[in-house]
């Protein structure tokens, strides 16, 4: 009996539980608006048949229609002798209960020789100067089915203000279909937008796989790990790799900009001429060094692979404004075979916007080897004091740079003001604060710069793949415009992200033995990559792979609902003009797709594993 | 000659495995390190081609300081001592030859290695170390197509690839079947015939004595005895492997 106290809490306990959850119910409910009561409502049970049947009726096929019209006189008002009625032509004919009546009378149409079962419209047909100007104004409301016999009768009134001295017609219409079925301009369309999704699934996969790879191996925590520097170099790599991207940036613009010159504005010998120049320099410099001690000699080495670069930039500038031209040109006059213009621009396209990008991308990582490679056999001979001195530089140089840039990518978003203004104050305090870190740390002490890039990728993954594409294409089509183009951007970068995760966690699954293997024979980093991880992770990447393309295919069936293109987009489109038969076909269409795709890559699968 | 001068290596901050220890191989000497799971064998092996960075101390390899060598000569040296390990760790997916050949990496040109390109040259000596090891017939089947012995086999043609002056083994028969110990570990002894120096952890007392001119002991990080294999009686034997040990070999 002593114990009832805690007793009693608990069932209080459990009584505030229950309120609380009804609480929570009665809320969502709420909020959510469900209503047992409108289902029910009659018109909203019309629109539920209205779709259910529309979509039970897929508009596949269509068939010629020959409208069969069968006229017959008639005097409104009957002002005078009833019309002479010609005589019955073999085939389906209709007489009136009388050929002349009052505006307003009940006349009885019946028909004979008509096919049981058929529809037949019944129409006035007031006097017309000509027959361009003749209208056809229902007397029934709804189509008169034939009966068993071929013949039917059916009572109408006659229009009260359809009055005239000449003689008026009663008209009986039906709709013959004729010939064999075609298939509906709704199944074509869908045909081509389910062409388009298949490819827009394709498209999105294969370049989100091409970035996910390498993205993959910086996100993998194993191979990360062992990616290890000390303060100095650490320091010296976060200064030097921007100024890298910039000066990499505008050193292959500047380049592509020289060979770009060349092409359509000036003459092709002249052009021919200026392009050579970089030739004629590369080859004075293989003869004039062809002596000298070993620093000359590195000297001409870095001259010679700078002088091929420029000349293959030069050419590739060239190249990528030739196609352009020629991809435009062929685009217009290749008729069917338009799409490989289409082709040579797109590369085009590509040569000559990656070319910037790509000295960027080797400045970025170019500087960082260099300064390392000085830097780490260097780095332990130095004196106490001198490494100190080494170290603060390079922090404040560092700080000053990271700041800057941070302080830059601000000022475009935010529009703070003029851009050197704006990034003073941020480089001087990112400078001090770097130097404050110099002077507490030792220069040696170790730095994981791998882990580092690991958690900035890791951290932007995360994020975007959270970002569900149907979202992401929202954004894009404001971009590049509604269509499958930006279905395509949205696909792939989710791709990019989610591929990119599992891939580095199969990266990361790998046996650790073979790696710590070739490692012990020398090999370098990227050998061992080559050699220890790729040959394992060939087969989980492949079905990663298959699993990605599966889900871009159903992605790519309803990203048009966000403006991706493809069939969803024509699929919204259907829904929204009410035409539920078309619509009907188009989610025929995406089930066999993704059924058979389904099918297949299970197919595949099967076979690699 | 290779010159182990203090090593310690702290793992963590907190673990010590390996507590200042030193000692000479001479070229050409079957060194036996022996010593209970945890004793530090491992790491000792690792510490001398820096699979695993020494906290302190200082390996001498021909003269040449291992320890300080920048990332270029560090691989350099380590084409030099090849190493066979525990479970084989061999590319199971890949190919015999490939596993072979990856031995030869370290004197490649990187980027046609990368393409999958070896001299001739390369591939006449990878088939005639699997010939040496007694597989040449299993050159194109894939590497999880082969027992454990054969596996093993593989990797000693890996290692033998590189030409190495120094061959470390890690406890080489220890996931192998009693029976098939006998043929890798002669494998081992004719390197040591050839002259290369051969430094190997072992398990089973019967294979130090049988196979090594020297044996070291390991415990807890420290060495407890340097000396012929034949100088392990029962009474150093508890000092090495505790009062509970029970000599089975
Ligand atoms: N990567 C590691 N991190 C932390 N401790 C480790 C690591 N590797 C080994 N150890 C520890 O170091 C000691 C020696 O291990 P090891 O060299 O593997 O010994 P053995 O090979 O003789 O069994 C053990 O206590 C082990 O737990
Ligand atoms: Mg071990």
């Amino acid at each position: 009996m002593k114990k009832s106290s805690p007793s009693f809490i608990r069932i209080l306990g459990r009584i505030a539980l229950v309120v609380a959850i009804i609480i929570i119910y009665a809320f969502g409910l709420q909020v959510t608006k469900v209503d047992l009561e409108k289902p029910q409502e009659a018109k909203r049970q019309e629109q539920l048949t209205n779709i259910l049947r529309g979509l039970a009726h897929p508009d596949l096929v269509e068939y010629e229609i020959d409208r069969v019209i069968i006229d017959t006189p008639i005097l409104v008002p009957c002002d005078g002798p009833a019309p002479p009625v010609a005589p019955a032509e073999p085939g389906p004919v209709i007489s009136l209960s009388t050929n002349c009546a009052a505006p307003g009378e009940k006349i009885i149409v019946s028909g004979s020789g008509f096919e049981a079962g058929e529809d037949v419209y019944i129409y006035f047909v007031p006097f017309a100067q000509n027959a361009d100007s003749e209208i056809e104004l229902k007397l029934a409301n709804s189509a008169v089915e034939v009966g068993d016999g071929g013949s039917f009768a059916k009572e109408v009134t006659l229009k009260r203000d359809r009055i005239s001295e000449q003689v008026q017609t009663v008209r009986a219409v039906v709709n013959r279909q004729l010939g064999s079925p075609a298939p509906s301009t709704g199944l074509k369309e869908t045909w081509n937008k389910i062409v388009e999704t298949v490819f827009l699934a394709f498209i999105a996969t294969t370049l989100g796989v091409i970035f996910a790879v390498p993205v993959s191996f910086l996100a993998a925590r194993n191979l990360m790990l062992e990616v290890t520097s000390n303060f100095t170099r650490f320091m010296a790599s976060l200064a030097v790799m921007p100024v890298g991207a910039w000066l990499g940036y505008s050193i292959f613009k500047g380049l592509a900009d020289y060979g770009a010159q060349f092409v359509g504005a000036k003459p092709a010998g002249e052009a021919f001429l200026w392009a050579l120049l970089p030739l004629v320099g590369l080859a004075s410099v293989q003869v004039t060094a062809q002596t000298g001690n070993a620093a000359l000699k590195a000297v001409r080495r870095w001259l010679v692979s700078g002088l091929v670069v420029a000349v293959a930039v030069i050419g590739f500038s060239m190249l990528g404004q030739l196609g352009r031209v020629a991809g435009l040109e062929w685009k217009q006059t290749l008729g069917d075979w338009s799409f490989f213009g289409n082709l040579v621009l797109i590369f085009s396209d590509v040569i000559v916007l990656g070319l910037p990008a790509l000295g960027a991308f080797i400045g970025l990582f170019m500087l960082n080897p260099v300064i390392n490679r000085i830097l780490e056999p260097l780095l332990p001979k130095l004196s106490p004091a001198v490494g100190k001195v080494l170290a603060v530089g390079f922090a404040v140089l560092a700080g000053a740079v990271l700041f800057g840039v941070v302080a830059a990518a601000l000022n475009w978003f935010y529009e703070f003001g003029n851009l050197s203004d704006v990034v003073a104050v941020p480089a001087v305090i990112g400078a001090v604060a770097f130097a404050g870190l110099a002077v507490a740390f030792d220069p040696h002490r170790p730095i994981p710069t791998g882990m580092f890039v690991y958690y900035v990728i890791r951290t932007i993954m995360n994020t975007f793949r959270s970002i569900e594409p149907l979202v992401m294409v929202v954004a894009f089509a404001v971009w590049v415009g509604i269509g499958p183009f930006a279905g395509v951007m949205a696909l792939g970068l989710h791709t990019i992200v989610a591929l990119g995760k599992l891939y580095s966690e199969q990266v990361e699954n790998i046996a650790a033995g073979p790696i710590e293997a070739v490692t012990a024979t020398g090999a370098n980093r990227l050998q061992t990559i080559v050699y220890a991880v790729i040959p394992q992770i060939v087969p989980p990447y492949i079905a990663f792979t298959l699993y990605r393309w599966d889900i871009n295919v159903r992605m790519s069936t309803i990203i048009g609902f966000g403006g991706g293109g493809g069939i969803g987009f024509l699929l919204s489109q259907n829904i929204n003009l009410l035409k539920y038969r078309q619509a009907s076909v188009n989610m025929i269409a995406i089930a066999i797709v993704v059924a058979s795709l389904d099918y297949l890559s299970a197919k595949v699968r099967e076979k690699i594993t | 000659m290779l010159e182990i001068k203090n090593i310690t290596k702290i793992y963590d901050n907190t673990v010590l495995a390996l507590n200042n220890v030193s000692f000479t191989v001479p070229r050409g000497q079957f060194l036996a390190v022996v010593g209970l799971s945890g004793s530090g064998k491992s790491t000792l092996l690792r510490c001398i081609n820096r699979l695993i960075e020494p906290t302190s101390g200082q390996i001498i390899l021909e003269g040449i300081d291992v320890t300080a060598a920048q990332p270029d000569e560090l691989r350099r040296i380590r084409r030099r001592i090849g190493m066979i390990f525990q479970h084989f760790n061999l590319v199971l997916r890949s190919p015999v030859i490939n596993n072979v050949l990856a031995g030869r990496l370290g004197y490649t040109n990187p980027a046609w290695s990368l393409l999958n390109r070896f001299s001739k040259g390369d591939m006449e000596m990878a088939l005639k170390q699997l010939d040496r090891v007694g597989i040449k017939d299993k050159a194109h089947v894939r590497a999880d197509e082969l027992s454990g012995g054969q596996q093993q086999r593989v990797g000693i043609a890996r290692a033998l690839m590189q030409e190495p002056s120094i061959m470390l083994a890690d406890e080489p028969v220890a996931s192998l079947d009693p029976v098939l110990a006998h043929s890798i570990m002669q494998y081992l002894e004719q390197l040591r015939d050839e002259g290369i120096t051969v430094i190997c952890s072992l398990h089973f007392l019967d294979l130090v004595q049988r196979y090594a001119d020297r044996a070291i002991a390991l415990k807890d990080g420290n060495l407890v005895f340097d000396g012929s294999p034949s100088e392990i009686d029962d009474k150093r034997f508890k000092e090495i492997y505790g009062e509970e040990a029970q000599r089975i070999g």
